[in-house]
């Protein structure tokens, strides 16, 4: 080996070993911004700040996707956070939060409930749950058989002629966004309600939400308020750590939220 | 080469042709990897269709106010405005042809989803007026006393 090789082969050997920081990545809406490959990369933009718990979104999702109403399955569904001056995270959703929170009792599940006072609660907030359209989504990489697939826009569909109901990507979702459809008997998601956005609608979730804490949006277009927002803003994600570049975004997320 | 050497190759080329024959009318036309590639594209390109053709079903204030502009334009200057009509009467798919009436959700549950009171100091709900509905004229269905589409106090029936 002469002077130049090796120089090479320890430079590109130091390359090689630093590669895996850049793996460790943090959100970057910059770069799904930056990719024009086609027209349109539909988002979502949540404002935890706004959101009352009202339940009206889950309401309108179950109703609009056929969701079967009385089963305990939703598309999206909100989260109660309650944490008390003890340290304590107190979190539950009942029923997918689709009657909303009548009761200041967590729901511990199993007919239990926990009483929080008033006077013991630190901070206390609601966080709106749907599918991330993540870039990268595990759930289409596990399917088996190509029936769920991220179509050109980000979002991901699944087929329901295609589908086995194996529930590999009910298992693979970081989410828990996924379900069994008790109707159709194959796996179920959010889809942004594509049957709305590409018809020039809002989704039913975001068009319930008397609010305005649940947007959506093209973030391939400069002018669309929310990609403004998430370009220009403070925003986060959920279980970032994972790699799949999720696109919800959430203003106001607290570090208890998983 | 002997024949009892080749047969079972020739078995192979026939199962292999057999296969890909089946696998021909089995796979739909619309199978490719299309525009994500084959780790996160690869499907039926004609479901996509099948998902764009799915029913709306919530149709919007707007789509209320063609008809019910009394009642859209008296709701729009209360603090209820902010709220969709169907929010309350129901999703409009094929009204007012089938059904001709909307069901209206009047249970106490409907108004005390934003009106229960849950004083978390870091969400919008605190800003929301609430009752206790054990104690405010429990079993009686608010709209007796109330107008949700004018919810202020001087809108309070006598």
């Amino acid at each position: 080996m002469n002077r130049r090789d090796f120089l090479k082969y320890s430079a590109k050997g130091i390359a090689g070993l630093t590669l895996p920081l850049s793996t460790i990545e943090i959100v970057s809406p910059g770069e799904i911004f930056a990719d024009k490959g086609s027209g349109t990369r539909w988002v979502f933009l949540v404002d935890t700040y706004k959101c009352t718990g009202c339940g009206l979104c889950v309401k309108a999702c179950k109703l609009e996707n056929e969701v079967p109403y009385e089963a305990n399955v939703t598309r999206t569904w909100v989260e109660r956070y309650v944490l008390t001056k003890d340290g304590k995270v107190w979190a539950d959703t009942p029923k997918g939060a689709r009657d909303g929170f009548i009761t200041n009792k967590i729901d511990l599940g199993e007919g239990r409930f926990q009483d929080i006072k008033n006077e013991d609660i630190q901070k206390a907030f609601f966080v709106p749950k749907l599918c991330n359209q993540c870039e990268y989504p595990p759930c289409v990489q596990v399917c088996p058989v190509g029936a769920t697939y991220q179509a050109a826009d980000g979002v991901v569909l699944v087929d329901r002629n295609w589908c086995i109901g194996c529930g590999y990507c009910i298992m693979a979702c970081p989410y828990g966004v996924r379900f069994f459809h008790p109707v159709y008997k194959v796996a179920e998601k959010c889809n942004f309600c594509y049957h709305r956005i590409n018809k020039g609608l809002k989704t039913a979730c975001v068009q319930a939400c008397p609010f305005g804490a649940r947007m959506i949006g093209n973030i391939r277009d400069p002018e669309d308020p929310v990609s403004k927002v998430i370009r220009n803003g403070r925003v986060g994600v959920i279980k970032d750590e994972f790699g799949t570049m999720p696109q919800v975004y959430y203003i106001g997320l607290s570090r208890e939220v998983v | 080469m002997k024949s009892h050497v080749l047969r079972p190759l020739f078995v192979v080329i026939f199962l292999l042709i057999a296969g890909l024959i089946v696998r021909h009318f089995l796979i739909p036309d619309g199978f490719g990897t299309h525009e994500r590639g084959y780790m996160y594209g690869w499907h039926n390109k004609n479901d996509e269709q099948f998902w764009k053709n799915f029913p709306v079903k919530y149709k919007s204030s707007d789509y209320c106010n063609d008809c019910h502009n009394d009642k859209h334009s008296s709701i729009m200057r209360t603090p209820h405005a902010i709220i969709q009509c169907e929010n309350c009467h129901g999703p409009a798919l094929g009204h007012p042809d089938s059904p001709p009436k909307l069901p209206i959700d009047r249970s106490r549950a409907q108004c005390l989803r934003c009106h229960y009171p849950l004083p978390y100091p870091t969400s919008g709900r605190q800003k929301i007026k609430s009752v206790d509905p054990d104690e405010h004229n429990p079993g009686t269905e608010c709209s007796s006393c109330h107008d949700p589409h004018n919810p202020d106090l001087e809108g309070i029936k006598s």
